[in-house]
């Protein structure tokens, strides 16, 4: 196998070596995925949702999706020509879905980014170093944890200057990462008292050896399951935020969508598509964002990956 | 005589007892290690015994300075260990190395075998060049009976013998002058033990190695050790050469550790009377006072409970010393123990 090529050849460079075996550690892992039905299929509805992410602006040119130049009748049910129906504005419903996948999945995952940083960080150091500055980092964790988290968003948004795409994710950001910290935190508890990190401080090893090479691998598969859920909660925080009018008005998010269906009565007029699919579609992605996230965890973590 | 390479005078290891969550008070101490102190001669094996909790794990970590002495000191090569800076003991990490009891928790499962015998080199990268590395990792595991192809396995792909050779190999990779081994197969089968013993000891001739080899196995201690020292409740109790210390032990409680070892023959085993000692060790938060074998001792007088025995030479010979007030030599297969002192209708018989 790796070792076979690598052994006989010569001296073709650490780097090379190093990328090639990324590369096979990689195809090896996607072997291993292709074969978790789950994960497939969560793959292919984010695939199918970051496509028309992607593809919006040619499916659907700005135009469609603008209030003054909408072209369909006001809350028509689908039809042919528009296949979800339209809003009250007259607005594709199709249109203005793809366009809120770009909103939805940007702030989900830069917001998830920001708060698996700051929680996988302050976790593991607070789990690391003893004495005061540990317990600092604790404590600033629960106080981040019992700050109610719509008060908290709602305060920080407006002073941060609502209604930017930016702003909403960095108050997602920087308000759900507690959890992650406290969970974290109890598992680098669980490894720092293994003993082969009282082997590695036996071989003279730093703290930032320990906590990156003993620490962060092992509570590694915890931060992607992790991941899938705050992802999971970022996109609903969106929706939460734009559905209390926080988010930026002239991109139409899912959240904005049912925040306009909500205000215009679309219940009482019985609008279902003004309101079932921008709801479907949170729940879609939430869900393959954590049948993606098991299917990771199991390659990730030899001890659960079968070879 | 040489010099010895390491010197442990006189180390305590206390661990406070404390109560309370805010107002912490002290209301007691364990004293897991309580003044002990033996010298190491450059590539000498010392073996250490003792049951659980006598503190021998504990003088582990103290000569490893994976922890603080309470008090006393370690000279490793003339030097004060106490004394050393960060740096300088970082340095000086590279010279003695551990390797630990248990071979599944000892190796770090998410890394593979090739990062975890090159962690040493990671830890101290002036050893050797970077590209160098992986030649190394894989001569270390051929020098401990590997297969140097498989340095991107992981750990879990391994029996326990065999995880048990990669603790020994990262122990190696730094060139160390001391290993100190804690019980490096006492998780291991009796088989899969004397392959790895033979390996220490194959290891020892080709690098020049000394160990301190922790054990409560006295067959396994007796076969690898130079000089043995027995430990009860944080002290040592009696030290002396293999043989003396195996055919003739004159401390009572070494005596009655040997006469516990199984004999795999049944005509000796029928001839030999076993000395079974009476009650538990004692809480080491509250050692008995004198001698702290008194409570279980078959020859307890007076002057045990109110005088602490020093560590004397025993015999004419040198080499072999015993901290008893009665020491008395005596090969562990006569039939001399008294009788009515133990009291032997009383002790359970096998």
């Amino acid at each position: 196998m790796a070792s076979d090529q690598q052994t006989g050849g010569a001296p073709q460079g650490r780097r090379a070596i190093a990328r090639a075996r990324r590369r096979e550690a990689l195809a090896r892992g996607w072997g291993q995925f292709r074969t978790r039905r789950a994960g497939m299929a969560g793959l292919g509805i984010l695939l199918f949702f970051t496509l028309s992410a992607l593809l919006a602006p040619v499916l659907f040119p700005p135009e469609t999706i603008s209030v003054t130049r909408a072209t369909g009748e006001l809350l028509a049910p689908p039809s042919g020509e528009f296949w979800l129906g339209t809003d009250d504005s007259g607005r594709s419903m199709l249109a203005l879905l793809a366009w809120g996948a770009r909103v939805s999945l940007t702030v989900g995952i830069a917001a998830t980014l920001i708060s698996m940083v700051i929680g996988t960080s302050v976790g593991i150091a607070s789990g690391h170093y003893h004495g005061f500055g540990g317990a600092a980092l604790q404590r600033l964790t629960d106080w981040v944890l019992v700050i109610p988290f719509l008060p908290l968003a709602i305060v920080l948004a407006t002073v941060l200057g609502g209604g930017s795409t930016v702003t909403i994710i960095v108050v997602i950001g920087v308000t759900s990462w507690a959890g992650t910290a406290r969970l974290i935190r109890a598992q680098t508890l669980s490894v720092e008292g293994r003993p082969y990190l009282e082997r590695s401080r036996a071989l003279g090893s730093g703290n930032w050896h320990q906590m990156t090479r003993h620490v962060l691998p092992n509570v590694f598969p915890l931060v992607l399951a992790n991941t899938t859920l705050t992802v999971a909660i970022a996109i609903l925080s969106e929706t939460t935020l734009s559905f209390l009018g926080l988010g930026d008005p002239l991109r139409p998010s899912w959240g904005a969508t049912l925040d306009q269906a909500f205000s215009n009565g679309a219940v009482s007029a019985g609008a279902w598509w003004y309101i079932g699919p921008p709801g479907l579609c949170v729940v879609l992605v939430v869900l393959s964002f954590t049948m993606i996230g098991r299917a990771l965890e199991q390659i990730v973590n030899p001890r659960l990956g079968g070879q | 005589m040489p010099e010895p390479i390491l010197r442990v005078e006189n180390v305590v290891k206390h661990y406070p007892l404390t109560r309370g969550i805010i107002f912490k008070k002290e209301i007691g101490q364990v004293r897991a290690v309580d003044g002990v102190s033996f010298d190491l001669m450059p590539g000498e094996t010392l073996g250490i015994v003792g049951e659980s909790g006598c503190g021998k794990s504990t003088l582990a970590r103290l000569v490893m300075k994976l922890e603080d002495p309470t008090s006393g000191q370690i000279w490793f090569e003339g030097e004060d260990m106490a004394h050393l800076g960060p740096k300088a003991m970082r340095a000086k990490r590279r010279d003695i190395q551990i390797v630990l009891q248990d071979p599944y928790t000892s190796l770090n499962p998410r890394m593979t075998v090739g990062d975890i015998v090159g962690e040493p080199f990671d830890i101290h990268p002036s050893v050797l060049p970077k590209g160098d590395r992986k030649r190394a990792v894989q001569d270390l595991l051929e020098v401990v009976g590997l297969n140097p192809e498989h340095i991107n396995r992981y750990p879990h792909q391994f029996s326990g013998g065999q995880r048990q050779r990669i603790g020994i190999a990262r122990g190696l990779a730094l060139k160390p002058k001391i290993i100190v081994c804690d019980e490096p197969v006492s998780a291991l089968d009796v088989s899969v033990q004397a392959q790895v013993i033979n390996l220490f000891e194959s290891l020892q001739n080709e690098f020049n190695l000394t160990y301190i080899f922790i054990a409560h196995d006295l067959s396994v201690v007796r076969h690898i050790s130079d000089r043995v020292g027995v430990m009860y409740l944080g002290k040592i109790v009696e030290v002396g050469d293999e043989a003396s210390i195996y055919e003739h032990p004159s401390h009572p409680y070494t005596q009655a550790l040997l006469s516990a070892v199984p004999v795999p023959d049944p005509v000796g085993r029928d001839e030999r009377k076993r000395i079974v000692l009476q009650g538990d060790v004692p809480s080491p938060a509250n050692p008995p006072s004198g001698c702290r074998f008194r409570t279980r001792c078959w020859k307890v007088q007076d002057i045990c409970a109110e005088q602490e025995p020093p560590l004397v030479q025993i015999g004419t010979a040198g080499g072999q010393y015993a901290a008893c007030h009665f020491p008395q030599e005596r090969d562990i297969l006569d039939n001399d123990v008294p009788t009515a002192a133990l009291d032997l209708s009383e002790m359970p018989q096998e």
